[in-house]
């Protein structure tokens, strides 16, 4: 079947305007995070496990209604997307950048319907699931983690993270669109199968949740440095960086919950690669450098996970595996895919 | 049931909450041990256990599951001579001549197989299993243990809440009790509270996960042990049988009987592959069909079947896989004596071009033995720069081969072995150089014979295995991501109901509950569901009445 070139110029126009809306709403963080009200470290920390001195009776119908367990203070852990905050009476000064932060956001929806959009007809224009080669694949990345970043604003409080999100995203984007764009053009004959469907979605999906776990681990390196630098009483550099953050537990957490949902994800990913593998090869694990690599980024990230439940290891020695695991994502996709040859060279690049 | 009030503080608290987590410093509630123990005593027994433990302990688990990453790099990196195209072990070492070899004998150029890397696996799983085993003693013995007491001071657990209802303190617990277990929360009715927790799965889900591992390594065994796995390349209009000699290559499993192998044959009647005209694939393959008859052993019926990529043939447990394709020019070689050879011969695909190389040994030829180097163009044309012959499609849409004939002696009878695909010419001359269209016929001079180039028919290369770890090992793969759900998506918590008269003589309801920390949020919910049903039960009277009536 022709390759439907309307589509695909359209879906070259709809991309741009992505990186543009996203590039938008980069700034709009950015602006929200140094002059906006900044985090209240302290409301936040009442989510951590304390004890709680006194007690509110009539608390348990009137905070029903935003179905949060009682608390002494309202606790600001509620719905991010419309960007309104529970937050205490605050001074108006701040009620520009709210504003601003709150437009970030809808910026990052629009940026993500451009980029559903770019993916939809580029797919249509092809005539196949778009997922063939290395453009397609990174703009499939960038729309994961966004769609994982809006998600988790839907669950928790995680403006927090738009700053260190969509720099990525908006790089990986300008890379894929300058570099390995290559033009629309319908797949091999080995990648015939609805296991692309489900092993490259699978990968997608848990390499996009990494993504967003990997922002909220670098954030939680600069917020713990920070922290335990201020509490030796040395100075650190980078203070406005570390001050415009939550509390490195809230970090700590929303990195967790990113891996943890990811993991079981990225495990299916590489056994339904396996099975995929056993049908066009007859061998379903042949340590293609691909496969390995896909193992070694399984067995760093389940690393991680040992670590949080091992003494004197959670907190930065923790994060740092984490890091180390986003790294071997990246070697994965970029390395191995156009430098080292294998079963596995469908980059298209 | 007596109740019993454990006197709460704030280290009671963190303890009761360190009862819930794994991370203390002495091996947790699951007796997992945190770190590497200090030296050993003296005697042998007292060294062996400071191993023991030593291995079964979490830190050691991540110190092997990061050697195993580590290790694995250099596989990925560095050709390796089991992977998938093991001539470019001998590709390095033509480009690293003093570096090859130093790494040949660390074992580099075979990781996966080698015994450093066995050793890290093997003892990742011993420590797996030495720590999961006695880990699912505990718990399924913790599993039959009933919930813990209340708290004294339910007010000071993380969530928590109370108000006054007009209930009886008996029924609220009643009706407390019954909506716990509904909820399915093992719930004990204690005299003055209701204690609950719910969660186990998740230890469940965690163990059946790392006891999965360990049943994919017995499957992966099975496999190695048991299976085989085999490649041959066959030529359009040939046929195959399942016997080792067959094979091109043959690798059986240690238990493997030979003589006894599935006996099903096939003829390969035609193979056709179909590429991207035009456009910014041109040239790229469309589709791959092999269009085979078998038949499943000698007296069943021959049926027509076409194997694909992504669709082997399957018979008896065995599966056969399309691999490769090529092409295999037919020659009609004269000698010098009369004598006339009809060849055709496979040629392989060099990786980078459209060009399929090869060569015909003619050991028989007389007065001296003839030998033909060729590499055959689907598509040939001229390279405008360097004016060589190549290929510019890998369809062939205008065949040729371009040869060069050689007279002397093969080498054959030296004894030691050759590759079928190359010609030794070291003890030849060469006669001629030409290229040939289908059709066409080179007479060499001196009389020394001619070389007529007729045609072409295709090959097709098949990978067949036999896998009998297969099956357990696909079920112990779903069982390992069913585990790991569970066990990264339930949290274990308690939750408990107090009601007692107060000092006003009203019954006052006490709720409270402790989770994990890593995993909240999802609990706060839980738990305001569980009170906003408690409250339908026993309904708060008073002023909060009037507030939650609100809500």
């Amino acid at each position: 079947m022709a390759v439907d070139v309307g589509l695909a110029r359209l879906s070259n126009d709809l991309i741009a305007g992505g990186i543009v809306a996203y590039s938008v709403a980069f700034l709009g963080f950015a602006l929200d995070a140094a002059f906006g009200e900044g985090f209240d470290k302290k409301a936040s920390a009442t989510a951590k496990l304390a004890a709680v001195p006194a007690q509110v009776p009539a608390l348990v119908g009137a905070s029903a209604a935003d179905s949060l367990p009682p608390r002494t203070t309202p606790a600001p852990v509620v719905a991010d997307v419309a960007g309104v905050v529970a937050a205490p009476a605050s001074s108006d000064k701040f009620k520009l950048t709210r504003r601003i932060g709150a437009l970030a956001v809808v910026c990052t929806v629009i940026g993500w319907l451009l980029e559903g959009g770019a993916i939809l007809s580029r797919g249509l224009s092809v005539h196949r699931l778009p997922w063939g080669n290395m453009y397609e694949f990174t703009m499939a990345l960038t729309f994961a983690s966004v769609t994982a970043f809006l998600v988790l604003m839907t669950r928790q409080r995680a403006r927090f993270l738009g700053v260190f999100l969509m720099a990525p995203v908006v790089l990986a984007l300008g890379l894929a669109v300058l570099v390995l764009y290559v033009p629309a053009a319908p797949l091999m004959p080995a990648l015939h199968s609805y296991w692309l469907a489900i092993h490259v979605t699978a990968a997608i999906v848990a390499s996009g949740v990494f993504i967003v776990g990997t922002a909220a681990t670098v954030m939680f390196l600069i917020a713990d440095r920070y922290a335990l630098a201020s509490a030796a009483g040395k100075p650190v550099r980078f203070t406005a960086l570390a001050r415009m953050m939550p509390d490195r537990d809230v970090l700590d957490r929303t990195a967790y919950r990113a891996y943890a949902f990811a993991f079981p994800i990225w495990t299916f990913a590489v056994i339904a690669g396996a099975i995929w593998a056993e049908y066009a090869w007859g061998h379903y694990w042949q340590w293609d450098p691909k496969e390995t690599w896909a193992f070694i980024t399984w067995v760093v990230y389940a690393g991680y996970l040992h670590a949080r439940a091992t003494a004197g290891w959670r907190g930065r020695k923790a994060a740092y595996i984490a890091m180390l695991g986003f790294g071997t994502i990246l070697f994965n996709f970029f390395v191995v895919n156009i430098f080292i040859s294998g079963l596995h060279s469908y980059a298209g690049v | 049931m007596s109740d019993t009030h454990i006197d709460v503080d704030d280290n009671a608290l963190s303890a009761e909450v360190s009862k819930l987590d794994t991370i203390p410093e002495a091996p947790d509630e699951y007796g997992t041990r945190q770190r590497v123990l200090r030296t050993p005593g003296g005697s042998a027994l007292s060294v062996l256990r400071w191993a023991w433990y030593s291995l079964t302990s979490m830190r050691t688990a991540l110190i092997l599951l990061f050697l195993l990453a580590l290790a694995s790099v250099p596989g990925s990196i560095l050709p390796q001579r089991g992977g998938s195209d093991p001539l470019r072990v001998s590709e390095y070492y033509a480009t690293h001549p003093t570096l090859a070899p130093i790494l040949d004998r660390l074992g580099l150029f075979n990781v996966f197989g080698s015994v450093w890397f066995a050793a890290i696996y093997l003892l990742l799983f011993i420590s797996l299993a030495g720590c999961v085993l006695p880990r699912s003693r505990r718990h399924f013995k913790a599993m039959r243990q009933r919930p813990p007491a209340a708290p004294r001071n339910i007010s000071r657990l993380p969530v928590s809440t109370s108000w006054h209802t007009d209930e009886s303190p008996d029924d609220a617990l009643a009706r407390a009790h019954e909506l716990l277990r509904s909820k399915r929360f093992r719930a004990d009715r204690a005299a003055s509270s209701v204690n609950a927790e719910k969660g186990h799965l998740r230890e469940t889900g965690n163990l059946l996960f790392h006891l999965s591992l360990l049943v994919v390594l017995v499957g992966i065994a099975m496999t190695s042990v048991f299976g085989f796995t085999g490649s041959v390349l066959v030529k359009e209009h040939d046929g195959f049988t399942d016997t080792t000699i067959d094979y091109d290559s043959f690798s059986p499993g240690r238990f493997v009987n030979i003589d006894k192998l599935p006996p099903f044959s096939f003829t390969l009647n035609k193979f056709q592959a179909t590429f991207q005209r035009g456009g910014p694939a041109n040239g790229d393959a469309d589709s791959f069909a092999a269009h085979v008859s078998w038949q499943p052993n000698l007296t069943a019926k021959s049926r027509d079947y076409t194997i694909e990529v992504n669709h082997p043939l399957s018979t008896q447990g065995t599966n056969v896989y399309l691999g490769g394709h090529g092409y295999a020019p037919h020659f009609i070689v004269r000698d010098g004596s009369g004598n006339t050879f009809d060849e055709t011969v496979p040629f392989l695909p060099q990786p980078g071009t459209s060009q399929y190389n090869g060569v015909v040994k003619l050991p028989d030829a007389k007065p001296s033995q003839l030998g033909v180097t060729g590499f055959f163009l689907p598509t040939a044309s001229k390279n405008p720069v360097t004016g060589m012959p190549t290929s510019i499609f890998p369809a062939p849409d205008n065949p040729a081969v371009v040869i060069g004939v050689f007279s002397g002696d093969l080498g054959l009878n030296n004894g030691i072995p050759q590759s079928v695909y190359t010609l030794d010419t070291s003890k030849m001359t060469r006669l001629a150089t030409t290229t040939l269209r289908p059709g066409d016929t080179l007479t060499l001079p001196n009389g020394a014979g001619s070389v007529t180039f007729v045609g072409y028919d295709q090959w097709a290369a098949f990978n067949i295995t036999h896998d009998p770890g297969k099956p357990v090992v696909f079920g112990a793969v779903c069982a390992t991501v069913l585990g790991l759900v569970l066990s990264l998506a339930i949290r274990r918590r308690r939750l408990w109901v107090r009601a007692g008269r107060d000092e006003s003589g009203r019954t006052l309801v006490e709720v409270g509950g402790l989770t994990r920390t890593d995993a909240s949020g999802g609990f706060d919910d839980e738990f305001q569901r569980v009170v906003t049903a408690l409250q339908a039960a026993a309904p708060p009277t008073g002023q909060e009445s009037a507030s939650a009536r609100q809500a």
